[in-house]
């Protein structure tokens, strides 16, 4: 059991190694603005500035009593408004979260993510042979790099929900006809990709993060392109920030920032109108974990016939989907304690904003909301549409 | 008390099973073996009766492709003793004979209970848990969801058709067939599997010689056959709830 001052002390020192700027830790000015803007704060025991309130008077081993930090969707909320920029997403609540598995206090559903990340290369328990199978009917034939054996320009990063989720495979569909109508030469890992681990990293388990970025590793190893683009943020805060520490380093964009480069390319073919009125939700880790923020509504603005609206919450202060950092396998248990769904506050807004369409560019966004308009019962209100799915339909 | 767990690890359903050319076993080309889940269970209550009320707890499995992960993995969750059965079990092992090799190792191992998975989607001859049971002389208590040790015996529930439970109190030693341990088996984070893998070593005992008498033999395997019954509807939603109405009312439902 961790209940010595010493082991408290300790990890008060992990979480200040746990980044290169944990030594920030020690400067918290108590201000709360981290606890304010949470969108589970007040349904924590300890969110934030009160964790770092605990873990200064070495009273750590209250917290590891408590389930409530399981709430926290990593959405990286408030280490953006963190004056004092303590990281309080990847130091704090990752930090606190891996003791909390450690010391055997998983919600079960997020076990099953885990065990099955651990076995099949994916959280979902797919079969691992099965994750090129979307491209099966795909025309022209998508490379698979094994079979293909030459060398590729782009290496796409699937990525898990892209290659099995019934849903989201029209969004892994829709890039690839944007790819294929650029003319990328482009190739994919099927079978040979795992998950990137990011969430599963996110939600304490570092051990299976690495576990997971040493093959990813391995298999970037056997093959030769000249970088890496990703269908999801998750993916791609992973690969560019995340696995250079353990020695994997390649250039790496999100297909939106890809495609912005292409846009001249890509204007003229854009021909379709799609008349509506858009608004684009912000994904946490492509947006406020990595500053990319215009290059998808450049996309959007691109296409015929889109008038581009904002939500109230956008840019930095965009709200979660409450997918991120092991909660797109928590549902039920966030349900349980919340019996509110941030998927659902987040369409409300879309919503006000007076869109018929709410465009995401991450892959665990578009079944959270479609679910939650379901839910809201505003079917026929509101669509949700990942941007690579517009840009092919206005493609044609 | 001494603990043993049995293990016999599984074709993982997650992949397609395919069939080889001789048609009477799985082609085992890709075929990815998995722990038996309710074995699983056996385990997590075996180590929950350690943190419990005290015990020294083995876990016991063939010496095949997968037993190293579920005895690191053990290993990390507490148990003392990880051990694997070295012999040949290519195709031709069968419950009878598993249960008389491991007997032998059980009587070694000095084992007061014996917690196994009540069933395995392998298991053509019977139950190992009983056969064991038969061969040790001791009694067998199946379809068992949690257990107590008081005063030298075990009071296991043991679950009945129709939501019914019965406590028993058993002897030992004993065998029992689990169905469910008291709470799903734990994760166990990859940093302390690998640091299991540092620590524990795996104890390897030649299994005894197989007699495979008692077993069945396979004629044939074959994948679920198609029946003729089921008429597929086709059209559009309007179409088929049209012709569904037709076939209530054919068969007199409507």
């Amino acid at each position: 059991m961790i209940t010595t001052e010493a082991v408290e002390r300790s990890f008060y020192d992990k979480v200040l190694a746990a980044t290169p700027d944990g030594e920030q830790l020690r400067v918290c000015l108590e201000c709360g603005n981290c606890s304010g803007i949470c969108p589970f704060g007040y349904l924590m025991t300890y969110p934030p500035s009160r964790l770092i309130a605990m873990i200064r008077a070495n009273r750590f081993n209250k917290v590891l009593e408590t389930d409530t930090v399981w709430m926290c969707v990593s959405c990286y909320a408030c280490t953006a408004v963190c004056p004092s920029k303590i990281p309080l997403t990847f130091g704090l609540m990752t930090s606190v979260k891996e003791e909390l598995l450690l010391a055997g206090n998983v919600p079960a559903e997020l076990q099953t993510a885990l065990a099955n990340s651990q076995r099949y290369g994916n959280p979902q328990g797919e079969s691992p042979r099965k994750r090129a199978d979307w491209a099966k009917d795909v025309k022209p034939d998508i490379a698979i790099m094994a079979q293909a054996k030459k060398q590729v320009d782009v290496l796409w990063f699937v990525g898990d929900y892209p290659s099995y989720h019934p849903r989201v495979l029209s969004t892994t569909k829709a890039l690839a006809k944007v790819l294929n109508a650029l003319g990328v030469d482009f190739g994919i890992l099927g079978p040979d990709e795992s998950s990137d681990g990011d969430s599963q990293r996110l939600s304490g388990e570092r051990g299976l993060f690495e576990m997971l970025a040493e093959k990813n590793g391995k298999a970037f190893g056997k093959y030769q392109f000249n970088k890496i683009i990703t269908t999801d943020p998750h993916a791609y805060n992973a690969i560019k920030n995340e696995y250079p520490q353990l020695g994997i380093s390649y250039p790496v964009q999100h297909f939106t920032e890809y495609l912005v480069e292409r846009l001249e390319q890509l204007k003229p073919m854009l021909k379709r109108e799609v008349k509506a009125k858009v608004t684009y939700h912000d994904p946490c880790y492509l947006g406020r974990a990595n500053g990319i923020f215009d290059q998808p509504r450049a996309l959007l603005e691109a296409i015929p016939g889109v008038e581009l609206v904002e939500m109230a919450h956008n840019h930095a202060n965009s709200l979660c989907c409450g997918g991120g950092g092991g909660g797109m396998w928590l549902d039920g248990f966030q349900w349980e304690k919340a019996h509110a769904r941030m998927s659902e506050w987040r369409i409300q807004e879309a919503v006000k904003s007076g869109a018929n369409i709410l465009a995401v560019a991450c892959p665990y966004e578009t079944p959270r909301f479609e679910d939650a308009v379901k839910s809201l019962n505003i079917g026929g209100q509101l669509i949700v549409k990942d941007i690579a799915e517009l840009l092919a339909e206005s493609i044609g | 008390m001494n603990i043993v767990a049995l293990f016999k690890l599984v074709p993982d359903l997650v992949e397609e099973l395919e069939i080889d050319q001789n048609g009477t076993a799985l082609n085992t080309d890709f075929l990815r073996l998995i722990i038996n889940e309710f074995d699983d269970h056996a385990i997590e209550q075996a180590i929950l009766l350690k943190e419990r009320s005290g015990a020294r707890v083995s876990v016991l499995g063939p010496d095949i492709e997968g037993a190293d992960d579920v005895l690191y993995t053990a290993a990390s969750k507490g148990a003392d003793q990880v051990i694997k059965l070295t012999g040949d079990f290519q195709g031709k092992a069968n419950n009878h004979a598993m249960a008389r090799a491991v007997a032998s190792t059980l009587k070694e191992l000095q084992a007061d209970l014996i917690l196994t998975g009540v069933q395995a989607n392998t298991d053509l001859d019977g139950s190992m848990g009983a056969l064991l049971a038969e061969y040790l002389d001791m009694p067998y208590v199946g379809y068992v969801s949690g257990v107590n040790t008081v005063d030298g015996k075990v009071v296991a529930r043991k679950e009945y058709p129709g939501g019914l439970v019965a406590e028993m109190e058993i002897k030992l030693p004993a065998v029992l067939g689990i169905q469910a341990a008291e709470q799903p088996p734990r994760y166990v984070a990859v940093s302390k599997v690998r640091q299991a893998m540092k620590t524990a070593t795996i104890e390897e005992r030649p299994l005894a010689e197989a007699d495979l008498s008692g077993g069945s033999t396979i004629h044939r395997m074959f994948k679920p056959e198609a029946g003729t019954r089921a008429e597929m509807i086709e059209g559009s939603a309007d179409e088929v709830a049209a012709r569904l109405v037709g076939i209530f009312k054919e068969i007199g439902v409507l």
